[in-house]
């Protein structure tokens, strides 16, 4: 059984607190990440998937609940050194390709930022050599090194940042949106490269996406985000083939799949919010409904989960 | 069948600081009434260029549509100038963009740019304009009509933006619409809300559309006729269940493998290596050879000529040349092959014609 | 169109090279070059940078080369009209006007560029933290910025004046400083609002990840990236230092003579004018072409760095 690398307990991220127009952004939400796998976080916008990443890796501030690294809460490191050292460990891979890189800085300098605030590489030489190799491993050629990044499509410019997060030895990489600014035969070649990181490197991952059928592709296991709250997780085949939480079934319907015959087929459901009926006294967590499935839900739809299964 | 829009050997150019690109290189197609075509392609492909030329949209300079007609409902619109073009945007041909706030003037409220557009095009008075708005504004799904007509474009959401601005482009009923990936930005779910309402109103006002896109699962939800397009060029098109079922070109085979659908079961994606090609120099011979797996010699050299599968198929390959040896597409495409009737023993050469 | 049957041993697979497939062709051009290019395009801004080179050119050269001296008096030869001798005249103590005007040149543009320089400094760092910390960092700055701005610029810098000159007149530096006093509100402004702007792209956000401080933040990702602005602003706030200093004379508040900018042989030419207008118009017109090339100048920068407008 694979250590757990990462504990999301109770989390909360609250915008504007206490003001009329305040977002509960992340509004209670607990999971755990294992090393070496790949846990893909899916939902449409505003469902809080992004600021989870953003939180866990401490560009913002929680307003509530623990997020653990190896048994250490994050947020509550005060010293600089400790949270260097923790930069090292937690990596990040953002969605913009045309925004995540300084456009006035060459490729060579966005790399090696990370080995040059932490002093990792003792001489120029050993500086540029790491560069060049960085940028082989993710499918580019040395003499891209002095170039700028306007000089680069979308594809290639993700890949330097991969390039730019790899550089400093990650161990947990959270990966924003990677692909969701790229073009569809572009996206195929990130995953593929990603997959491939994972396996020579040992490296975990939180894959937070949209387009479920590539989050499908990539993880192991699959959480669902609804208006801040996980209402789903579960492994990604399980999730697939039996999805419990009316909103993800709802979800899983509104796919449109490349294939003409199964598109005259498919009918849609909706989800209304309503259609719960939740009391007062209903009270909502996640319940394991099988074996590493857990569903958000109350007491009686739970117990109606586990009869439609029989 | 009757051809809505006709294009025929588009070719255009920019002329920018570090060259001139060849954005279309020679594009031919048509649309039947009635009919949805999807336009399938990646950036740099063309295919909005080609989108924005229907339009005249293109600012020349420095855009310059350097040879071809598109006749547009029997008019050539190409030597037409910008007075023509007026009456001719909004009655015969409209679009409708990914972004809607782009389209939309944020210090006007709603209903009052949707009147304006009916009383400029219709000559009918302010209160026929505003019962015609809120008319609209219904079709399009949008709830509570009377009270959304006073309200600004920064109070809708993604998904009702996008159904204003399809209300704006249909205010004028015309016969051709053009949507380039209006979808894109929006939620999955809202996504398949926008393109219920998209086949509703094609029925309904028997408008013919143009839909861009670069997703395959709205292709298959949406099309009857795909176009699929690579470097300024088509380099298939068919009917939507040819192009899934049969494709014949290693790109659309490229595509279709490099996407993970929610049933895939495959062990790895085969993602095309490489970037499209820099239009400033336009390849020799086929734009897509460096990064086919399938490149042949010749590809290097020529450009391949137009063969015809079916019909309604044509593919610009020289792999259904009957010097080229056989090949079969990747084992995705493999899975889901099918021969469809009507399709040809042998392909037939057609030369420039697609 | 294939009209004939290509050779049958064209038809033979290639293996592709994966490496080309990744080339870039273009020349790595850079951002400067590029802006360089687009900038090269606007007629009158290059009109604007013929003109000052050339006031520049004769700023440092007319000088040298003229047997008069800028300070010699000649009261033999007072307020001559232009001839063969003296292209400009002379000034009521016999001093060429030509060469004062060159002379006047350096100082003013001297004074323009420095004060302006000075202020970017300050306009920057001030900005640059203001908008980068944020919170009550930046409110405490900015309030003090705002209240600053209140103060009519001219007040302070007349009581500056008062306070740091004799009654014949101010040395240079003095009147460096008071030109600084006030411009660099402006630029701070500038930047803070950049920075706001940038602090939250995600090439920010990753030096964050990354473990970025303060410093790095600040000097390496965002100033870079605000570049144009200053350099625009720079350029655009020369001319009013310029003028400022031109005004200032003007009131009787100028240099020390013999010391001479635009602004004091302007101020000295006034009451003359009537009588000896080549005494005022030299300095005069020079002071509008100066402005007016630097004013141009700001503009197709302004254009040619615009971000928007770059692919």
């Amino acid at each position: 059984m694979p250590e757990k690398l990462l504990e999301v307990k109770h989390l909360k991220k609250y915008f504007n607190q206490g003001k009329p127009d305040m977002v509960k952004a992340i509004d209670d939400v607990t999971f755990d990440i294992y090393q070496g796998e790949t846990l893909g976080l899916v939902g449409e916008s505003g469902c809080g998937k992004s600021t989870t990443g953003r939180t866990i890796i401490r560009l913002y501030e929680a307003t509530d609940g623990q997020v653990l690294y190896r048994g250490q809460d994050i947020h509550k490191i005060k010293s600089k050194k400790a949270l260097k050292e923790l930069n090292k460990k937690i990596q990040m891979i953002f969605q913009d390709p045309y925004a995540s890189l300084n456009p006035r800085m060459k490729v060579a300098d966005i790399i090696a930022e990370g080995i040059d605030i932490h002093g990792i590489a003792k001489s120029n030489k050993e500086r540029m050599d790491r560069v060049y190799e960085l940028l082989e491993t993710v499918g580019l050629n040395r003499e891209h090194a002095n170039r700028f990044p306007h000089e680069f499509s979308g594809g290639q410019r993700q890949r330097i940042g991969i390039a730019r997060a790899l550089a400093v030895n990650p161990e947990f990489i959270i990966a924003d949106e990677p692909i969701s600014a790229l073009d569809v035969s572009i996206q195929a070649q990130v995953v593929n490269l990603l997959k491939r990181l994972q396996k020579e490197h040992g490296l975990t991952y939180l894959f937070i996406a949209h387009d479920l059928s590539m989050v499908k592709y990539i993880s192991d296991r699959i959480g669902v985000m609804y208006f801040g709250k996980l209402v789903e997780l579960a492994p990604s085949d399980e999730l697939y083939k039996n999805p419990m939480h009316p909103y993800t079934r709802s979800l899983l319907s509104s796919i449109p799949l490349p294939d003409p015959d199964a598109e005259r087929n498919r009918k849609r459901i909706r989800y209304d919010p309503k259609s719960h009926q939740y009391m007062e006294e209903d009270q909502l967590k996640m319940r394991e409904v099988r074996p590493g499935h857990f569903v958000y839900c109350s007491e009686k739809e739970f117990n109606q989960y586990q009869q439609n299964i029989e | 069948m009757e051809k809505i829009l006709d294009v025929k050997n588009l070719e255009i150019n920019f002329h920018t600081q570090s060259g001139t690109v060849h954005a279309v290189r020679g594009v031919d197609f048509y649309l039947n009434k009635g009919e949805t075509l999807a336009i399938v392609g990646e950036s740099g492909s063309g295919k909005s260029v080609t989108a924005q030329a229907i339009m005249k949209l293109l600012p020349t300079p420095p855009a310059e549509i350097v040879k071809g007609q598109i006749i547009l409902d029997g008019e050539d619109i190409v030597p037409m100038t910008d007075k023509q073009m007026q009456n001719v945007r909004g009655n015969k041909v409209s679009m409708i963009f990914q972004d809607p706030m782009t389209s939309l003037n944020p210090t006007m409220k709603i209903g009052f740019q949707i009147a304006e557009l009916i009383m400029k095009n219709q000559k009918v008075t302010k209160q026929e304009a505003r019962v015609n708005t809120i008319k609209l504004l219904k079709m399009v799904g949008i709830p509570n009509p009377a009270e959304r007509y006073g309200q600004y474009p920064h109070q809708f959401s993604g998904g009702m933006r996008q159904r204003v601005m399809i209300a704006i482009a249909l205010a004028a009923k015309p016969k051709l619409l053009i949507a380039d990936e209006p979808t894109t930005a929006l939620d999955v779910t809202i996504q398949a809300q926008i393109l219920e309402l998209m086949k509703n109103l094609k029925q309904t006002l028997e408008t013919s559309i143009i839909f861009i896109t670069h997703d395959l699962g709205v292709v298959a939800n949406m099309a009857d006729r795909v176009a699929v397009m690579y470097a300024g060029q088509i380099i298939e098109t068919g009917t939507v269940d040819e192009i899934f079922y049969d494709p014949r070109h290693p790109y659309t085979w490229g595509l279709l493998s490099s996407m993970p659908s929610l049933d895939y079961r495959g062990a790895e994606l085969h993602a095309i290596p490489g970037s499209p090609p820099d239009l400033t120099m336009p390849p020799k011979g086929d734009g897509f050879a460096p990064r086919s797996s399938y490149a042949m010699q010749i590809d290097l050299e020529e450009e391949p000529p137009v063969f015809q599968v079916s019909e309604t198929h044509f593919v610009k390959s020289w792999l259904l040349h009957p010097n080229a040896p056989k090949v079969d597409p990747p084992k995705a495409v493999l899975l889901r092959k099918r021969t469809l009737p009507g399709t040809f023993e042998k392909p037939v050469l057609v030369g420039g014609e697609i | 169109m294939a009209t004939h049957t290509p050779d049958q041993g064209k038809f033979v697979f290639v293996s592709h090279n994966l490496e080309q497939a990744e080339k870039i062709e273009k020349k790595s051009i850079g951002f400067w070059g590029e802006a360089w290019y687009r900038f090269r395009q606007n007629k009158l801004a290059i009109f604007g940078i013929v003109l000052l080179l050339i006031i520049i050119g004769f700023a440092i050269f007319a000088p040298m080369f003229s047997q008069y001296n800028y300070a010699k008096n000649d009261l033999m030869n007072t307020n001559q009209p232009p001839s063969s001798q003296h292209w400009f005249g002379t000034d009521d103590l016999g001093r060429d006007v030509f060469v004062r005007n060159w002379i006047g040149a350096r100082i003013s543009i001297t004074i323009g560029v420095v004060a302006a320089l000075i202020d970017i400094v300050i306009g920057v760092i001030w900005g640059g933290i203001a908008g980068l910390k944020g919170g009550k960092t930046d409110e405490i700055l900015m309030r003090i910025a705002d209240i600053l701005y209140g103060i009519p610029n001219l007040l302070v810098v007349i009581l500056l004046m008062v306070v740091f000159s004799s009654d014949k007149g101010s040395d240079l530096l003095t009147m460096i400083i008071a030109m600084s006093i006030t411009g660099w509100i402006n630029m701070a402004r500038i930047v803070r609002g950049q920075v706001i702007q940038l602090k939250n792209q995600e090439f920010v956000l990753a030096s964050r990840t990354l473990g970025a401080g303060f410093n790095r933040i600040l000097f390496k990702h965002l100033i870079p990236n605000t570049m144009g602005p200053i350099l625009v602003t720079l350029t655009l706030t020369i001319p009013t230092a310029i003028f400022t200093e031109a005004f200032l004379s003007f009131l009787g508040l100028g240099l020390t003579p013999p010391l001479a900018s635009w602004g004091t042989m302007a101020n000295e030419g006034l009451p003359a004018m009537e009588y000896y207008p080549w005494r005022l118009f030299p300095p005069a017109i020079f002071i509008c072409i100066t402005m007016f090339a630097f004013n141009v100048i700001g503009d197709g920068l302004r254009d040619a760095l615009d971000p928007r407008t770059r692919k």
